[in-house]
């Protein structure tokens, strides 16, 4: 694999994680347990999906091929996403969903905060802008974590519960494969090894304020970066990829 | 992107001139404030017969940035400027300090509280908050309702003493 064909991997990896974890979120528009968690999920919802907009315009224009950010978000299927399989899980009762947003954002903003360096303009451009958002989205989901899991016996057992959970699905974050390796000797890629120590001590803050216990490090699932997902993915497109798919001369 | 039709001769015009034409281009989430207000208009050249304007999001999913490219271009026909270019710029990223001191003004005019200082805002962490005064009374007393309002920019408040909820433009 080239430079150029990693770039755009590592290109669709940024803007599928954003993608789909804000698709999942605005599942909750009409359903959320107080209007102000309500007007919560769909704004953040809508920062990653203004950050997916700006990862898969680049790849697109890396890719050469003419597609677009909507064709690659809307025409691509299940194996040509890169997503890891975190975004993906379905959002349950609402402390799994902040329980799946805290263990992201935890790893999002590290990981946008080293991009903001990196040699490569586009991203270091799109990586500052979005790094200010994922500040705000991390402070939420921390403190939803903290008043959830030092709150009432049902939410702090239900929140234990959301975090073990979720926990296999952690790992995937900090795993490093080709792609990775031939972007990060070049300085464009993060380096995911000092992504994963801020993870590691943010997480490890956050949980102890929040009275939850770290779940014991076990078997670790992977693949969905390089495209192999769980049967979730393909619900979340049906209903995303739809109206473009039905009615392919639709326009806004 | 909105691009002009350059079949036409162009008129001579100035960036100056541009900037003032512009001022009636506002945000259509808060219509008291200019895009040159906001910190969204960054620069105006008019080159070779040619008129780009650049502008930067607020947000990366701010949905009032088509709205503000088609102001722009309508008020530029308008004008008689047949060529012109509407460029968005990322870096630097938008921050809440560029927004000026007359728009801070009629921010709080309006009934939404101005930005705090963005360098030791510190949004990454948990419990920094910062010291917001109630646009319809002034007290200090005020609660964070919700960290997101109506629009990604604001954050929902509550005054403790007039009992008002209002718009927190956040810093950033």
């Amino acid at each position: 694999m080239n430079q150029h064909q990693a770039l755009y991997e590592y290109l669709l990896r940024l803007g599928d994680n954003a993608l789909i974890l804000g698709q999942r979120l605005t599942e909750w528009i009409g359903h959320a347990p107080a209007l102000e968690e309500e007007l919560g999920s769909a704004n953040v919802a809508l920062d990653l999906i203004g950050q997916a907009r700006g990862w898969l315009a680049y790849a697109g224009t890396v890719e050469g091929a003419g597609r677009d950010e909507d064709t690659l978000a809307l025409q691509r299927d299940i194996l040509d996403f890169r997503n890891v399989l975190l975004v993906e899980q379905p959002n349950g009762h609402y402390g799994d969903t902040i329980a799946r947003q805290y263990l992201f954002d935890a790893f999002h903003y590290p990981l946008l905060e080293a991009l903001h360096g990196s040699s490569d303009q586009h991203i270091a451009a799109i990586a500052a802008k979005s790094c200010k958002e994922a500040g705000y989205h991390r402070r939420r989901s921390a403190e939803w974590m903290i008043r959830l899991g030092d709150g009432t016996t049902e939410s702090h057992t239900k929140l234990q519960r959301s975090v073990d959970t979720l926990w296999p699905y952690t790992g995937e974050l900090f795993t490093t494969d080709e792609i990775d390796r031939a972007l990060q000797s070049s300085g464009v890629a993060a380096d995911l090894t000092a992504v994963q120590q801020a993870w590691d001590e943010e997480v490890a803050r956050t949980l102890k304020t929040a009275t939850l216990q770290r779940p014991a490090a076990g078997w670790m699932q992977s693949g969905g970066k390089q495209g192999r997902h769980s049967e979730q993915l393909g619900y979340i497109l049906a209903e995303m990829q739809f109206l473009p798919r039905a009615y392919p001369d639709a326009h806004w | 992107m909105p691009t002009g039709n350059d079949s036409q001769p162009a008129p001579k015009v100035t960036p100056t001139q541009v900037c003032a034409w512009l001022e009636t281009v506002t945000d259509p989430e808060i219509p008291v404030l200019s895009i040159a207000e906001l910190g969204v208009l960054r620069d105006v050249q008019c080159q070779a017969g040619e008129t780009v304007v650049v502008i930067t999001p607020t947000y990366s999913g701010c949905p009032a940035m088509q709205a503000i490219e088609q102001a722009i271009a309508t008020q530029l026909r308008r004008h008689g400027v047949a060529a012109f270019h509407i460029h968005t710029r990322l870096a630097p990223p938008w921050s809440s300090d560029w927004i000026t001191a007359a728009g801070r003004r009629k921010l709080l005019e309006y009934g939404i509280a101005p930005p705090g200082r963005a360098v030791g805002c510190r949004p990454a962490g948990v419990g920094n908050q910062p010291l917001v005064a109630c646009p319809q009374c002034g007290s200090t007393q005020t609660a964070r309702i919700s960290e997101f309002g109506s629009t990604a920019c604001k954050a929902l408040y509550r005054c403790e003493d007039c009992l008002e909820p209002f718009d927190y433009f956040k810093c950033i």
